[in-house]
């Protein structure tokens, strides 16, 4: 089965569960009062859920054909021949940044984070790399909180940052 | 509407919103000529700046400025590198990089900001035209209306996804739509969906979404396969004059796609990316034998069709959003969810309550236009060098720059937690082959259609309102057979061919 009637069958499950709620434990706390009213707030959702339910079950049996699209520019298939280890490393390296940016500050974070990243991608020049994260985050920080004016702790919690 | 263009130049002509065109055109070429980071990426990690601002007409103007730049800055890096950083100037790579190759890379910038330039002009002057006249038809629609229009600009983006993709683009629809359902509505003050979880009670962030949606995924694919980048030739950018000949071969190529492109860019769902395709295929068509066999291999002709269309489409993407508040593309829904976040209500009513930022978008699209033509062109030399940014930085700052825009809009660590689960997610639907535009539409349209559906009902006491008002009835009617329309012609194509088959 092809990568996109698995994911069909993923958001089908979505939608039954999405569907679930709508139709059958969602009206239970209604207000009396609000019963009396033409749409409650289960309204919306049922409808959607079956509309959800009906094109997931469309992609997933496969009824409408489609040509085989050749010429997107990625293949899952060849997952493997691309560099799917340096895109996993980032993306736990951006779950750590998201983490990270409340306790530690916004000026240590966001250089780490852009050295780590650079490194993670095979950069090796520190003579360049660490000047570029301190001159990017120092400035960015400067415009967030200077030109912006929205606050960010930008050292950490125990310093008093 | 002289007097609405007075009242356009006197807001686009203040220095703070000249300053808005200008910088906002310079960071949309510089970063659109970026490979991988399209026009909805650029806007979208704009968005929190503009926010900021305050100012509806300046945040929408250098949205908008951001936007002709973004488009401009893929054509550049297209025509030098044959690699586009914009879906919507693929077409412009056909001749522009044999131009290119041919040492002909100053006169096909040239052409490009020329035809560029004329496309944005000749479809800002439709835009003046038929954005009032559509807005007041506008006016007479009721909520049932308007749940039934946006119905139809949901089913008509679906329908032009393009064969075997309609029930996918639905899907994307209908899971957006959904998305939007999460958190507390306006209308009922309930939390609903939350499963319990504090953080999701005011819904999801849009920002986060549009980021998560299409700067996330695009970086990812930068990682995941780098694009060769390939060498401009001698690098040195020279001559870009173009002669009276061609200028004269050029110009009813510039007269017909500009049209073409501004009525395809209406449309739903059909965005800059079809006009400038259909533009080419169609000017190859109708050109002279001799020159036919000229496209793709350096044609001025073929250069200049998907230039002018692409940027005729972009402004005419504008009509939807401006008179009906119903977004056609990506772009046009980040733009209308910036606007929302500052308080102003695209529609008819726009521009009878706040004029000025209607007119002084428009102004500002012949300013901005204007600035590319004379200020990035000259320019470009020295802009293009950013195509030579090594990726081991590029990367890393994108992803930084995505997660700073969906953290400054909320200033919760946890919007970038969902940020990340959501850019997995659709890098997954990427491979897949799903469309994801349709989601973004589908999330930022969810709340006002389930607004206008639900006092539609409240008035009509239930779903009478559908027949009892035609226009509704006639509206869902078409909605319907956008849908069944492709597979039904589908279906046809392929019992007629295996008809012919069986006969032989």
């Amino acid at each position: 089965m092809a990568l996109d009637r698995w994911i069909a069958l993923v958001l089908l499950g979505i939608c039954l569960a999405y569907g679930y709620a709508a139709w059958f434990t969602m009206d239970d706390n209604l207000a009396p009062f609000m019963r009396r009213n033409p749409i409650w707030p289960s309204t919306f959702p049922k409808i959607l859920s079956v509309l959800g339910i009906i094109a997931a079950s469309v992609i997933l049996l496969g009824l409408e054909k489609s040509e085989d699209t050749k010429d997107a520019e990625i293949d899952y298939r060849r997952l493997g021949e691309y560099k799917t280890g340096q895109a996993v490393l980032l993306l736990v390296l951006m779950v750590a940044y998201a983490l990270c940016l409340r306790p530690v500050g916004f000026l240590l974070s966001t250089t780490v984070f852009l050295i780590a990243g650079s490194f993670m991608l095979g950069e090796r020049k520190w003579h360049v790399m660490i000047p570029v994260a301190v001159i990017a985050t120092a400035s960015v920080w400067y415009l967030v909180q200077e030109v912006l004016g929205i606050y960010m702790r930008p050292l950490p919690g125990f310093i008093g940052g | 509407m002289i007097e609405g263009l007075l009242i356009g130049l006197q807001t686009a002509f203040s220095l703070q919103n000249l300053l808005m065109v200008i910088g906002g055109c310079l960071i949309g070429t510089f970063i659109g000529m970026l490979p991988g980071l399209g026009p909805m990426s650029i806007i979208a990690i704009m968005i929190p700046v503009a926010i900021s601002m305050g100012d509806p007409s300046a945040a929408l103007i250098l949205l908008a400025g951001v936007y002709y730049g973004a488009i401009f800055g893929g054509s550049t890096s297209s025509i030098l590198l044959n690699a586009p950083g914009v879906a919507g100037t693929v077409a412009s790579s056909f001749d522009g990089y044999p131009m290119a190759r041919q040492g002909k890379a100053g006169k096909a910038l040239t052409i490009a900001a020329i035809a560029s330039f004329m496309g944005g002009t000749i479809g800002a002057i439709l835009l003046m035209v038929f954005a009032p006249a559509l807005s007041s038809v506008a006016l007479l629609f009721h909520s049932a209306e308007y749940f039934a229009l946006m119905v139809v600009g949901l089913s008509a983006i679906a329908a032009f996804a393009g064969s075997g993709q309609v029930a996918k683009a639905l899907m994307m629809t209908v899971l957006g739509l959904i998305m939007a359902t999460v958190g507390e509505g306006a209308l009922f003050n309930l939390p609903r969906f939350t499963m319990g979880i504090m953080d999701l009670q005011s819904g999801f962030g849009f920002i986060t979404l549009a980021m998560a949606m299409f700067a996330l995924p695009e970086a990812l694919f930068l990682v995941l396969k780098p694009r060769e980048m390939r060498d401009s030739g001698e690098g040195e950018i020279k001559d870009l004059r173009i002669n009276a000949q061609e200028a004269k071969a050029i110009a009813p190529v510039i007269g017909r796609q500009s049209l073409q492109g501004f009525f395809i860019g209406v449309l739903p769902g059909a965005g800059a990316t079809i006009a400038s395709f259909l533009g080419y295929a169609v000017e190859r068509n109708i050109a002279p034998r001799e020159e036919q066999e000229q496209f793709g291999k350096g044609s001025i002709k073929g250069l200049a069709a998907p230039e002018t269309a692409n940027n005729a489409a972009c402004t005419g993407s504008f009509v939807p959003l401006l008179t009906l508040g119903i977004p056609g593309s990506g772009t046009t829904a980040i733009l209308l969810g910036a606007l929302i976040a500052l308080n102003v209500t695209p529609g008819p009513r726009l521009m009878l309550d706040e004029p000025q930022i209607f007119w002084a978008v428009i102004m500002s699209m012949f300013i901005g236009n204007l600035v590319l033509l004379i200020l990035n062109l000259p320019l470009i030399p020295y802009i293009a060098k950013v195509l030579s940014i090594p990726r081991n930085y590029l990367i890393p700052f994108i992803l930084f720059f995505t997660m700073m825009g969906a953290y400054i809009g909320q200033n919760n660590a946890t919007e970038l937690l969902l940020l990340v689960g959501f850019g997995v997610c659709a890098t997954a639907l990427k491979f897949a082959n799903y469309p994801l535009a349709p989601l973004l539409i589908g999330f930022i349209l969810g709340g006002m259609m389930e607004d206008n559906f639900a006092r539609s009902m409240q008035l009509y006491d239930g779903i009478a309102f559908i027949w009892e008002r035609p226009m509704t009835l006639a509206l869902l009617v078409i909605a319907a057979i956008l849908i069944v329309l492709p597979s039904f012609r589908a279906h046809r194509a392929r019992k007629r061919s295996m008809e012919v088959a069986d006969g032989d």
